[in-house]
């Protein structure tokens, strides 16, 4: 009862939402193109929440994921043009390089093996150091966010001839919605019906009893890690592609966002509760949230606000409810 | 002071919770100027008894005067008003804080300037109290800096400054070197000598009979005896503290022993634990007695891989294993159910299921995958067989009482199916039905040929449960003692007497 309930209210605000632009802004919100935009824009927070819930569940939190993106969409980008054979001097300049199919391929798995690896440090310094999440990755945020910046002296990465995961198309539907969907499959397979899964939870529920009972606390969690920084790579390299080029910007104020939609959709900031379909509930919200609003020309300023102020009103919901149940 | 002789007089005091009544009519009584000792098994009542004294719990029936004045304590905070002071095992000291800001935190002296403290004046008072008492400390040190029998003065001289009269202790030395255990016993007495009355509650004999003038045992929530400690030997507070018939509450087994199974050959630990070697054979129920801190959940950490071992081997069924985690030891056969079972033993949040199938994926064919229908199906089973109450095995491990989460932990270990179990305190806080139950299946595995270790704190349950007997004292074993050829006063005597 009280765990249909609590997917039940990320769900009825998510109709809320959707209900109240509706009807107050009929004409611009309900719209194939309006809509489309907002599920583009909100599979980038998708497959990035998908990898923070698993960290959310673990007790632990990933504040480094939104500068992760930044450096990870900078390093796949200048591999395009390093293995397209362009030249120190040629890619500082910023100017058109031809990539080929090779290169790009490479570029993302360079993105993604990027993200896995940072991903997979923090994990390391966290569990072998004994150090706290929060610190660990606030600490990363920064060291990623000055790594993009460094890497071309705080101008992006151009490539343009990289479109497959903007306009790239496979049997009419968009490559990057095709890996959206097989992101969140695989992720919500392994968290409901794997070993890998229930050793999330029981990290998050108590790590102490995890470790009692068998579990290598170390070895998931680093996974966790990298898992979650191989899934932002993944995103860096569609938003490189719908920008034609690597912002060292890029994912400014992203984890936010991502933080916020995992929390919504239910899972508790203390650890060993939630669900990738909250997570994707709490993401659509967001994106909902958002879009609305612009439409509604209220500006970005006054979004922050009012995402911070969601935020807080979940968690004080689930402390609620949890405080009912015990 | 008045010309009542006691300084305390408990009278008639009755406590119950729920159905359980944990004092009946219990008369304590301390004389002014004297060390009183409070002996008695856990869970006869002492603790009970005392949060009566300190306002935690209200007496359901009789009185309780100081100084010959009936006093009525609602709160903690009147209970010390009225002069009376508890010296818990955990202390409570802000680690960053000096000794006098420790001393006089929340009534601090003020000086003649608005907010700010006098802190002359607080040192000199606490300089000067230490001077009384003789007590060699530093009011200006860091608590941080300071030895765990320092820091036990300072609450001392927390409850002094606030005139305590009455000085509860409870188990003041169970985590004090011996030196400073000497040291204490020299505050004690210097307490004794100012006029302050001592109430001292432990387990280790030599120090009660040494410090003590009175003493007072409690059996089942009952005083059983109350004398002069000069007219009682040791033999005679551990018959009455022990002093119980095993009724047929344990339920009969009759088990051949097989071939060796377990076997620990000088196991030390960082953890306090040194020369501990032991066998357990097929079938065979060995029980672990001890006080609390004689390293027996040290010992159960270190096979179990939670603390590695410095010295010494473990040989399991003919083989020499490295066990560097419980990974590993449950991996090899080896289970282990904590004593604490809410920080080390259960999930709260999680379902009961999903708690029971925790460490046993790998033997249930679910490496990766799990099989949701059979891990249903099993946990229903066992359910069943361990008598667990639940709606469901997927409702949370938080909607079970005590005892039946102690359960599901049980089929926990029951579904791994190991050749050698070890229970810590398996029945500690769970009632009587589920205790019984829990026995019966002891019983059932040690028919089954398993290997059992059970430490426990309740020496009817060791000698109702075990074939043999082992006794630690101060981290290694002092006694290995075939059940049968054996008494609870010799236990008893040989886990609590220094040698």
């Amino acid at each position: 009862m009280n765990k249909f309930a609590k997917q039940l209210l990320p769900f009825c605000s998510l109709i809320f939402i959707f209900s109240l632009w509706t009807f107050l802004v009929p004409n611009e919100f309900l719209t194939v193109t309006n809509l489309t935009n907002v599920f583009s824009r909100s599979s980038v927070n998708l497959i990035m929440a998908a990898g923070m819930t698993f960290v959310i569940i673990t007790a632990g939190i990933d504040l480094s994921v939104g500068t992760m993106m930044g450096m990870c969409g900078m390093t796949g980008a200048l591999a395009m043009l390093r293995f397209s054979g362009a030249g120190t001097d040629q890619i500082s300049g910023g100017g058109s390089i031809e990539l080929t199919t090779a290169a790009m391929t490479g570029g993302v798995l360079v993105s993604v093996l990027t993200g896995a690896f940072v991903g997979g440090i923090n994990g390391a310094l966290i569990t072998r150091l004994k150090l706290a999440p929060f610190i660990v990755t606030l600490g990363a945020m920064s060291i990623f966010r000055g790594s993009s910046l460094l890497m071309n002296n705080g101008k992006p990465f151009a490539v343009s001839d990289f479109t497959l995961l903007d306009t790239g198309r496979v049997a009419g539907v968009p490559v990057s919605v095709i890996l959206l969907v097989l992101v969140l499959a695989v992720t919500g397979f392994v968290l409901k019906y794997t070993r890998f899964g229930r050793y999330t939870y029981a990290i998050g529920s108590n790590v102490d009893t995890a470790f009692h009972a068998g579990v290598n606390v170390n070895r998931v969690l680093v996974s966790i890690y990298a898992l979650t920084g191989a899934l932002v790579g993944l995103a860096a390299m569609i938003t490189t592609s719908r920008a034609s080029s690597a912002q060292p910007t890029a994912g400014l104020a992203l984890e936010l966002d991502i933080i916020a939609a995992v929390i919504i959709g239910g899972c508790s900031p203390g650890g060993g509760r939630g669900s990738m379909v909250g997570t994707i509930i709490g993401t659509l919200l967001i994106g909902f949230l958002r879009n609305g609003l612009t439409l509604c020309g209220i500006s970005t300023n006054w979004q922050l606000v009012a995402i911070g102020l969601i935020i807080i009103l979940a968690v004080t919901a689930d402390q609620i409810a949890t405080r009912r149940a015990a | 002071m008045s010309d009542v002789a006691y300084a305390l007089s408990m009278e008639h005091i009755s406590k119950s919770f729920g159905p359980v009544q944990a004092l009946k009519d219990v008369t304590f009584s301390a004389r002014r100027g004297t060390v009183h000792a409070l002996c008695g098994e856990n869970g006869a009542g002492k603790s009970t008894l005392m949060k009566v004294l300190s306002g935690v719990y209200k007496e359901d029936a009789g009185r309780i005067l100081v100084d010959g004045v009936v006093q009525e304590f609602a709160a903690p905070g009147q209970a010390i008003e009225a002069g009376i002071s508890m010296l818990y095992q955990e202390l409570d000291l802000a680690e960053d804080m000096t000794v006098y800001e420790n001393v006089f935190l929340g009534r601090e002296i003020m000086s003649s300037i608005p907010f700010k403290t006098d802190v002359q004046a607080m040192i000199d008072r606490t300089r000067a109290l230490c001077v009384h008492y003789n007590f060699a400390i530093d009011p200006e040190a860091l608590i941080r800096d300071l030895t765990l029998g320092q820091c036990q003065i300072v609450e001392l001289l927390k409850a002094l400054m606030r005139s305590a009269t009455i000085i509860v202790m409870d188990e003041p030395t169970s985590s004090l070197s011996e030196g400073e255990a000497e040291n204490l016993f020299k505050v004690v007495r210097a307490l004794r000598q100012r006029g302050l009355t001592i109430i001292y509650i432990s387990h280790r004999m030599e120090e009660v009979m040494a410090l003590s003038d009175d003493l007072s045992i409690l059996r089942d929530g009952e005083v059983v005896h109350s004398d002069r400690t000069s007219q009682m030997s040791v033999d005679d507070v551990v018959r009455h503290m022990v002093g119980r018939e095993l009724k047929d509450f344990y339920p009969a087994r009759n088990v051949a022993l097989g071939a060796v199974c377990f076997e620990a050959d000088g196991l030390a630990s960082d953890e306090g634990i040194h020369d501990v070697s032991f066998t357990v054979h097929k079938g065979e129920v060995v029980g672990m007695a001890g006080l609390v801190g004689a390293g027996r959940t040290e010992t159960a950490r270190a096979i179990f891989g939670v603390q590695p071992l410095t010295q010494g081997s473990i040989r399991f069924k003919g083989e020499t294993l490295r066990i560097k985690r419980p990974e590993q030891a449950i991996g090899r056969g080896i289970a282990l159910l904590t004593e604490d079972r809410k920080r080390t033993g259960i999930c709260t949040n999680l379902p009961c299921s999903w708690n029971m199938t925790l460490p046993n994926y790998e033997r249930l064919g679910m490496k990766r995958l799990l099989n949701l229908s059979r891990e249903r199906s099993l946990c229903e089973a066992l359910g069943k067989r361990v008598r667990v109450k639940w709606s469901e095995p997927d409702a949370p491990a938080s909607s079970l009482s005590g005892g039946n989460q102690q359960k599901v932990l049980i089929a926990r270990w029951l579904m791994a199916d190991t050749e050698f179990i070890i229970f810590d305190e398996p029945t500690r806080g769970i009632d009587v039905g589920a205790k019984k139950e829990i026995y019966t299946i002891i019983n059932e595995l040690a028919a089954a040929g398993k290997a059992q270790l059970l430490i426990s704190s309740e020496l009817p349950e060791l000698f109702g449960v075990c074939d043999r007997i082992l006794v630690m004292r101060r981290g290694t074993l002092v006694g290995d003692f075939i059940t049968k050829e054996t008494t609870p006063e010799q236990v008893m005597h040989i886990a609590a007497v220094e040698a």
